[in-house]
């Protein structure tokens, strides 16, 4: 076929025993979009590695534009017109956007930067695609949104024809996630080929025109993504049916906190109440007050007005110590910035929050051995994939980082569990198991917060959902209660000026 | 009061304040390249007293002046590789590797002027650089004595600077330099070798910093001493910070410093200097330059990627 713009034929590529990428052969066509689909581990990263010549692999071949791509050659696909925009982006925050996208694209001894010129190209190209950012920003100063515009610019600047993008929405609020899909559809419709490599069925169902499901290193199906549904995907990329945990009803009893007209910097006037035995969903678009709700309640500020009651009491020096003294117990939003240390092992990082207490420590001295028997534990439980106890934490993957930071939740058994964004950016499995975690957690009488900005997550697992504009928090909705849209409104601010 | 405005009136002043800020924007120059790139280079004092050394000797030994600072240039840059090798590819400590080379270059130098000249007691004078009058500016009330008609290597020192800015902030070097020194990521995505580009950097400054050395012996002075550099290396690290990494304003910085420095000295022989101990004098300028760090660097953005090597494909 003549539109074929990447043929991967027979790929095979293993370390050690490992077989990371199978015998993977499929086409990218001109104008389409085609979704990779996978769970973590299942070869999709390394895939994109021996695209970009990071890697070798051991069988196999790669044709560009029906052209062979030599092995292992980090410019070839770049200079054959293929940009990535990787999860973790690769911009230099200090410098300018116009910066960022130029680095690279003239020779290192040419004595100009080509500025003007630059400068053209990069404004055609943000009104041929709806990419709207200021070049002359520094991009420390943009939202993330913005930033992964700047990565598509970059690789737009390059002349690429594909685009491929990993896991582009994990760190997009819905409108971002949105603006990111009409401007690929625009990108589709001049003739550029897209490969959108995410776990999120909802927006791969919206947004792709073909499917590859890829599960431990093979590819096991290929279909138009017309022919398929978010179902039938899950259930190829696990190899089996996941079970959707099917929540009972809730028991609720005694509230454990209390929030009466509560306002902080980033609250206005809260009232919410979280009983045992319940999961409360928190709904909305982030940055409407979630992070200092949830800043409140992990003692990191305290009410400026307003009265808080932890299991009855007013806490009278509220802190993070306090916090945890009362049974409060945080799944993190930023699990790399805040939920752990990077470079200290699981060991370490898995008893952050109780060092000072009995087994770790006995009258000032550290119990090394219980300390490690406690990481141990928690692996083993929770299932965390590491080579051991004793491995700096950085160098796991998000899903089995969040299951260790969920093992040390669990193990505290906590009275209270604040869970913030607990499943970003994790794939089915991990997904699945965090989720049942915090239903198991509240049929033992746990208060559970969940804050996500995922409507479908908050409905799926909340016996009672509140919805955050603004700072503001609206009454609670029971299971069923309203429907997607009714909360839609509610997220964007309606009811609350309804009911005032 | 009227004394010190007397010599802050005085060509001859800022004459001298010029003449003693070359070396340190020499020196700074070379560093600020380096912490650009992302390197650290507290080999810079040690690299100081090479170049003074080589330089000098180079012209005692019959090489003529610029081809001194050749000399002078050219050893700086092979003590500068073995700084780049050790903390780019290794990915070594950059303050032990920066201290081991500042010990190791100044030993090396003690140890190479006793093979050089072993009867001499007092080391030897050379025929130094000589101050040129630019024509015309070199007229200018005030301004012509205090700029224009100080020594060709001066020159050299503010072209210096003017060319680092210039390729730091308008060639396509110079961005990928600075990326390097943010986030070598970013580099690297784009195929370029960030090793090479960080060698390169810690190379050129350290031929930068011997040469500031270098005017030390061939023209604030003419002859070698040890103690000579006496510090100025570790003064320019802190010119870099003052100058939030910017060559200009660690330019002006570095003449500030040497202002201060003049300063002291002419006020010495004042009617102040008789009531005060002259070690005050002496601390003047550096406690000056602490106060004006804390208020000037407040704000100023350190490369992100400084002091973190890079190694491909590790997260």
């Amino acid at each position: 076929m003549a539109d074929v713009v990447l043929r991967l034929t027979g790929v095979t590529k293993r370390f050690g025993p490992v077989i990371a990428n199978g015998d993977v052969s499929f086409d990218v066509h001109r104008g389409e979009v085609v979704a990779l689909l996978g769970e973590n581990g299942a070869g999709k990263t390394t895939l994109m590695n021996i695209l970009f010549g990071l890697y070798a692999a051991d069988a196999g071949s790669v044709e560009l534009f029906g052209r062979a791509l030599p092995p292992a050659a980090p410019r070839a696909a770049l200079d054959a017109g293929v940009g990535m925009v990787h999860q973790h982006f690769t911009l230099a925050e200090n410098l300018s956007v116009l910066e960022n996208i130029v680095l690279g694209t003239r020779a290192l001894w040419s004595p100009s930067l080509g500025r003007r010129r630059a400068v053209a190209k990069i404004d055609a190209l943000m009104a041929d695609y709806g990419l709207r950012v200021d070049h002359g920003a520094r991009v420390a100063d943009l939202s993330v949104g913005e930033r992964q515009r700047v990565e598509i610019l970059k690789a737009l600047y390059r002349d690429a024809r594909i685009l491929i993008l990993d896991e582009p929405t994990a760190v997009l609020t819905p409108q971002e996630a949105e603006d990111l899909f009409a401007t690929l559809r625009t990108a589709v419709a001049r003739g550029l080929s897209v490969i959108f490599i995410s776990h999120k069925l909802h927006e791969v169902a919206a947004i792709s025109d073909r499917v590859v499901v890829l599960r431990h290193g093979r590819v096991v199906a290929q279909a138009a993504t017309a022919e398929t549904t978010p179902q039938d995907m899950a259930r190829l990329m696990v190899g089996g049916d996941i079970p959707a945990p099917k929540p009972r009803p809730a028991k609720p009893g005694a509230p454990r906190v209390d929030l009466v007209g509560v306002s902080t910097d980033g609250l206005r006037n809260v009232t919410l109440t979280l009983p045992a035995g319940q999961i409360t969903g928190l709904a909305g678009v982030s940055g409407n007050g979630q992070g200092a709700l949830a800043d409140l309640l992990a003692g990191l500020t305290a009410p400026t007005a307003g009265e808080m009651r932890v299991d009855g009491q007013v806490p009278t020096d509220w802190s993070p110590r306090a916090a945890i003294a009362a049974g409060i117990a945080r799944i993190p939003e930023d699990r790399h910035g805040t939920g752990t240390i990077g470079d200290l092992s699981l060991t370490e990082n898995s008893m952050l929050e109780r060092y000072a207490e009995a087994p770790m420590s006995h009258a000032g001295w550290f119990d090394h051995g219980a300390a490690r028997a406690f990481a141990s534990r928690i692996i083993e439980t929770y299932d965390v994939r590491c080579p051991g106890p004793e491995t700096p934490i950085r160098l796991l993957s998000g899903g089995n980082m969040q299951k260790l930071i969920l093992g040390r939740v669990m193990e505290g058994a906590p009275k209270i569990i604040l869970a913030n964004q607990p499943v970003r950016g994790l794939d089915i499995g991990a997904l699945t198991y965090v989720h049942s975690q915090l239903l198991a957690a509240r049929d033992r009488g746990a208060a559970v917060l969940l804050i996500s900005e995922d409507l479908d997550e908050v409905i799926a697992l909340s016996d009672v959902i509140h919805v955050m504009s603004e700072g503001r928090v609206s009454p609670g909705f029971a299971r069923g209660e309203m429907s997607p849209a009714q909360l839609g409104q509610w997220m964007a601010g309606e009811g609350f000026d309804r009911a005032a | 009061m009227t004394e010190i405005l007397d010599i802050l009136l005085s060509a001859s002043f800022w004459a001298a304040a010029i003449r003693i800020a070359s070396p340190l924007i020499f020196a700074a120059m070379g560093e600020l390249i380096c912490e650009r790139a992302g390197v650290l280079n507290l080999g810079i004092e040690g690299i100081m007293v090479v170049g003074a050394f080589a330089g000098w000797m180079a012209v005692y030994a019959g090489a003529g002046l610029w081809m001194g600072v050749g000399v002078a240039l050219v050893m700086g840059m092979v003590f500068g590789a073995v700084h780049a090798t050790l903390t780019v590819p290794f990915g070594l400590s950059q303050h032990v590797v920066g201290l081991g080379i500042t010990l190791l270059a100044t030993a090396a130098t003690y140890y190479a002027y006793r093979i050089a000249l072993p009867e001499v007691t007092s080391p030897p004078k050379i025929d130094a650089f000589e101050p040129y009058t630019v024509p015309i500016l070199g007229d200018l009330p005030l301004l012509g004595e205090a700029l224009f008609q100080q020594t060709p290597l001066t020159y050299a020192a503010f072209a210096t600077a003017a060319l680092t800015a210039f390729v730091l902030f308008r060639t396509p070097l110079g961005l990928a330099l600075r990326a390097a020194g943010e986030n070598p990521a970013s580099v690297a995505a784009q195929g370029l070798s960030v090793t090479g580009l960080r060698m390169g950097a810690v190379i050129v400054g350290s031929g930068l910093m011997a040469v500031g050395g270098a005017f030390l012996t061939m023209s604030a002075f003419d002859s070698f001493f040890f103690e000579m550099v006496n510090g100025r290396g570790w003064i320019c690290i802190a010119l870099v910070v003052f100058g939030a990494w910017k060559p200009g304003k660690t330019l002006l910085g570095a003449i500030l410093f040497a202002a201060f420095d003049a300063l002291q000295i002419r006020l010495q022989q004042t009617p102040i200097g008789a009531d005060a101990p002259y070690q005050v004098f002496l601390m003047a300028p550096y406690i000056l330059s602490i106060l004006a760090l804390v208020v000037m660097s407040r704000r100023a953005s350190v490369p992100a990627a400084l002091m973190v090597p890079f190694n491909k494909g590790e997260r």
